[in-house]
């Protein structure tokens, strides 16, 4: 039904004619590139960069809480006012930065950017995006955002500080904080950048995924990667207007005194601020109707990567191939009705408070199908242990963890008790590092050949994986103890208070594994690049798996195929009964798989 | 060598429901744990807490375990000549696996309701007892004097020091002057942001005379961490004696239709 044949074009009108070594040749090849691949690869060096900025940032943020107020070892001269200290300006300043580079310029873009632009048009057997122009301009569109995210720590004030949340008043009235300044403008704009730049990615997506596919590749026949990233598309598509309107209404709250977010009489530092007639809790409204989607365009992917790794090690067809699309379908329907569940102590309607609280229930079911499935999945497989498949597996436990204490959450009475603690920061740290950022590790060792004709070293990888694993699970489990104790997030000391003073040898122990966590991830960056140019040389398909990408060269060259592909089958026939090899691709002729099944029956 | 690795493997994922568990196991008596309640509601939240964490443990150890044992079990090493099984799902299992989740997960949200609409729903019909405003970085606290109403001149008024009377209800007025607060009693259970621009009913019952944090747990800049203040309870003659003992020591140090605006704190 929805087989649409794309003509092949042997000479594509978008690229470089021949390959002479001039300055235009190599800018509209490398740099300027409308290939989907090169975008791709862009994204996941740019993304990549950012991800050491942000684990930096954290380890700077991990330093204060375990050991407030004494010297910043190495880099403490270069910001500290007094000595080798951090000021509490400062620290402020480090965690909102901190997750605001690993939400909108790591997740998000390594995620839809890196692997949805590389993966889409190889898994669905198309020679590129549907519009590799504005694909380009995706790309391009995030330099004024890391532009406006870098500058901002250089500026009067320091970069933003009112959490990633942003919240006004603090957010937009420029005395009330000092990062509250350019800092807080230059935030702005970079978000909405990135937004521009998701929104670009998204219409491109949609528009390739639906009309663009193999012959033979129904939507049913499509790889969960590409039902995660279309799915992200959707929902990009539909939640970032509110963020991008939001947006703009805070600049102009700071630059143009609008005060949509600030009521009547506000004082701050003992002079009046604004003009009133706003409310606050507009903007969290605002905010979390994007930013609640975005939780899930920031593990949906991830989910759909790790479904196809699973499959492939473990040697077996995907368990209940229909009810994980229908379960990454219901996450998207019910992530728009759930944002409420960030505001239930924000002195919004208790009655209100209510309804997301049902809704949120009900979202944990998608995810509790989609984990047993992946259960199912292994169960009665063949594994092999490769990096790729340990960080998909670690994917799914720590997943478990992730969604099971987001339930203690989804309780409004429990909420009020373990909300704004560190209990918060340990699920999202289970869902967003410990899920989507080592789904994320999964598929760059699983894709690698692809990308780079060269396959990592394992042994390296699976040291990698090791020590991430232990130091993620000594960083991040312990902050569910500390949660409930009521240990408050985003203080800059919180050891003064009889409740939490006796905690500061848990946070030592944490900020000794975060260290450690940080340090293992030279060896990856190592593996990384040393297998670039020395690593052991992929053939087509190393890993013996189904997906359409894996019939291209390694790395494929402009315009992916050598011929069309054309599908006969779901990606997961794994270990078909009577077929001669233990995979069939969804490019192998469909009489072998005929005789195989009548062999079988 | 293959089969040890593969063992290896597993039994790492096996060290999480282990270790898991341990943790939660060995938290309360190193005293990293809820913090001792002192409200008349508190016992609802806590045992809502317990209640999911059984319910949650329970699920975490059992898919943990599973994913542990198919991982011991078929490891490729382990199984050399035999194929995968070919299976593409199971409906009868999947009808399983989403109504058994969905029928625990709506009883929990009908079974919590009424918590929380005790905490948060059903104000009690009495003026405030004291009005509670959040300031960069102090909580400034209004009483209200002899006349029992608030914004009068004879109010009596106080910085982080709240006083409250032990085994009665209490309602307090949360404000706040400039940027967002976050009312946190970690030992009463109790949290609530101010906003501004709105007037927001907190009540509450203290159990036990004493004295307890109060947190700030909303971000409102540089110093959020130090805006800490302390909530007492006493009995009520005491807590009378109080209340007269502080107004006579305003009315000391400025005439009372003065009183109102500034009170430098500490």
């Amino acid at each position: 039904m929805s087989t649409v044949t794309v003509p092949v074009k042997t000479e594509p009108g978008h690229a470089p004619a021949t390959k002479a070594g001039s300055l235009s040749t190599f800018l509209s090849t490398y740099v300027f590139s409308k290939d989907h691949k090169v975008i791709g690869l862009q994204f996941l060096f740019s993304t990549l960069l950012w991800f050491l900025v942000g684990g930096l940032l954290a380890l700077a943020v991990r330093w204060q809480v375990a050991w407030p107020w004494s010297d910043v070892p190495v880099v403490g001269k270069l910001f500290a006012q007094e000595g080798g200290q951090m000021a509490p300006e400062f620290y402020t300043m480090l965690f909102t930065m901190h997750a605001t580079v690993m939400i909108f310029l790591v997740i998000i873009p390594i995620l839809a950017g890196a692997f949805g632009n590389f993966l889409i048009p190889l898994m669905i057997g198309a020679d590129d995006m549907a519009f590799p122009t504005l694909n380009m301009l995706s790309y391009w569109f995030m330099w004024p955002a890391f532009i406006a995210f870098g500058a901002s720590f250089f500026v009067e004030g320091g970069a933003a500080s009112s959490g990633w949340t942003s919240y006004p008043p603090l957010s937009t009235n420029v005395a009330s904080s000092p990062g509250s300044g350019w800092g807080q403008t230059l935030w702005l704009i970079g978000l909405t950048f990135v937004g521009v730049s998701s929104m670009l990615g998204s219409v491109n997506y949609m528009t390739t995924i639906i009309l663009m596919r193999a012959p033979g590749m129904t939507m049913f026949r499509l790889p969960m990667t590409i039902w995660a990233m279309f799915i992200t598309a959707v929902l990009q598509a539909f939640a970032l207007p509110v963020l991008t309107a939001a947006g703009f209404m805070q600049l102009a709250d700071r630059m143009f005194a609008t005060g949509f977010f600030s009521p009547e009489g506000n004082i701050v530092n003992n002079s009046v601020a604004g003009p009133g007639g706003g409310q606050p809790l507009l903007w969290q409204h605002l905010f979390w109707f994007y930013s609640h989607p975005a939780v899930y365009i920031m593990i949906l992917p991830a989910m759909g990567m790790v479904s196809d790794i699973l499959t492939c090690f473990a040697r077996k067809p995907l368990f209940g191939y229909r009810p994980m699309v229908y379960s990454i379908a219901g996450i998207a329907g019910l992530g728009f009705i759930v944002w409420g569940h960030h505001m239930f102590m924000s002195g919004m309607n208790p009655a209100l408070g209510i309804t997301f609280m049902v809704s949120t229930m009900m979202i944990a079911l998608p995810s509790a199908v989609k984990t047993f499935n992946w259960l199912g999945t292994v169960w009665g497989g063949k594994i092999q242990f490769t990096t790729a498949m340990l960080f998909a597996l670690s994917f799914v436990s720590m997943f478990i963890i992730g969604g099971l204490s987001g339930i203690f959450m989804a309780a409004t009475p429990v909420d009020i008790f373990i909300h704004d603690t560190y209990f918060i920061v340990a699920h999202f740290h289970y869902v967003l590092f410990a899920g989507t950022a080592m789904g994320v590790w999964a598929a760059i060792y699983f894709w690698y050949p692809k990308m780079f004709g060269r396959t990592m070293n394992e042994f390296w990888g699976k040291v990698h994986f090791f020590l991430t694993f232990l130091f993620l699970n000594g960083t991040f489990f312990t902050m569910h103890i500390l949660g409930a104790v009521g240990f408050p997030r985003r203080l800059a000391d919180a050891y003064h208070y009889e409740t939490f003073h006796h905690l500061q040898p848990l946070n030592a122990f944490m900020t000794y594994c975060a260290m450690g966590m940080v340090a293992t991830q030279i060896i990856f960056a190592i593996n990384f690049f040393w297998s670039m140019f020395f690593g052991p040389v992929a053939d087509r398909n190393p890993w013996n798996a189904n997906g359409l990408e894996w019939t291209a060269p390694s790395p494929p060259g402009h315009g992916n195929f050598d011929y069309q592909p054309v599908v006969y089958r779901g990606p997961y026939e794994y270990s078909v009964p009577g077929a001669d090899k233990d995979h069939l691709m969804q490019t192998d002729p469909p009489n072998a798989a005929a005789a195989a099944a009548a062999a079988s029956h | 060598m293959k089969r040890l690795s593969g063992m290896f493997w597993a039994l790492l994922f096996l060290a999480v429901p282990v270790l898991g568990v341990a943790t939660f196991a060995v938290a309360p008596s190193i005293n990293v744990w809820l913090p001792k309640d002192v409200s008349a509601h508190g016992h609802e939240i806590d045992s809502l807490f317990y209640f999911i964490l059984a319910l949650t443990g329970v699920v975490f150890v059992a898919t943990e375990v599973a994913l542990f044992w198919f991982m011991w079990k078929y490891d490729a090493a382990a199984r050399q000549g035999e194929k995968a099984t070919y299976i593409h799902g199971s409906h009868t299992l999947e009808v399983v696996w989403t109504i058994i989740p969905a029928a625990t997960l709506l009883f929990l949200a009908i079974y919590q309701m009424n918590a929380w609409a005790n905490v948060k729903m059903r104000r009690p019909d009495m003026p405030p007892t004291v009005e509670v405003v959040g300031r960069q970085f102090e909580w400034r606290l209004r009483y209200p004097g002899g006349d029992g109403l608030l914004g009068t001149p004879d109010d009596l008024h106080l910085v982080n020091d709240l006083h409250l009377p032990v085994d009665e209800q209490v309602l307090v007025q949360l404000k706040s002057m400039d940027v967002l607060h976050s009312f946190f009693l970690p030992n009463l259970r109790i949290k609530q942001d101010a906003v501004p621009g709105m007037k927001i009913p907190v009540w509450f019952q203290g159990t036990e005379t004493g004295s307890w944090d109060i947190v700030c747990a909303e971000l409102c800049g540089w110093g959020h961490y130090k805006m800490k203040g302390r909530i007492t309870f006493v009995t009520r003659p005491e807590f009378d004696a109080w209340l007269k003992r502080k107004t006579a020591e305003q009315n000391a140090t400025q005439p009372v239709a003065e009183a109102s605006a500034e009170i430098v704190a500490n």
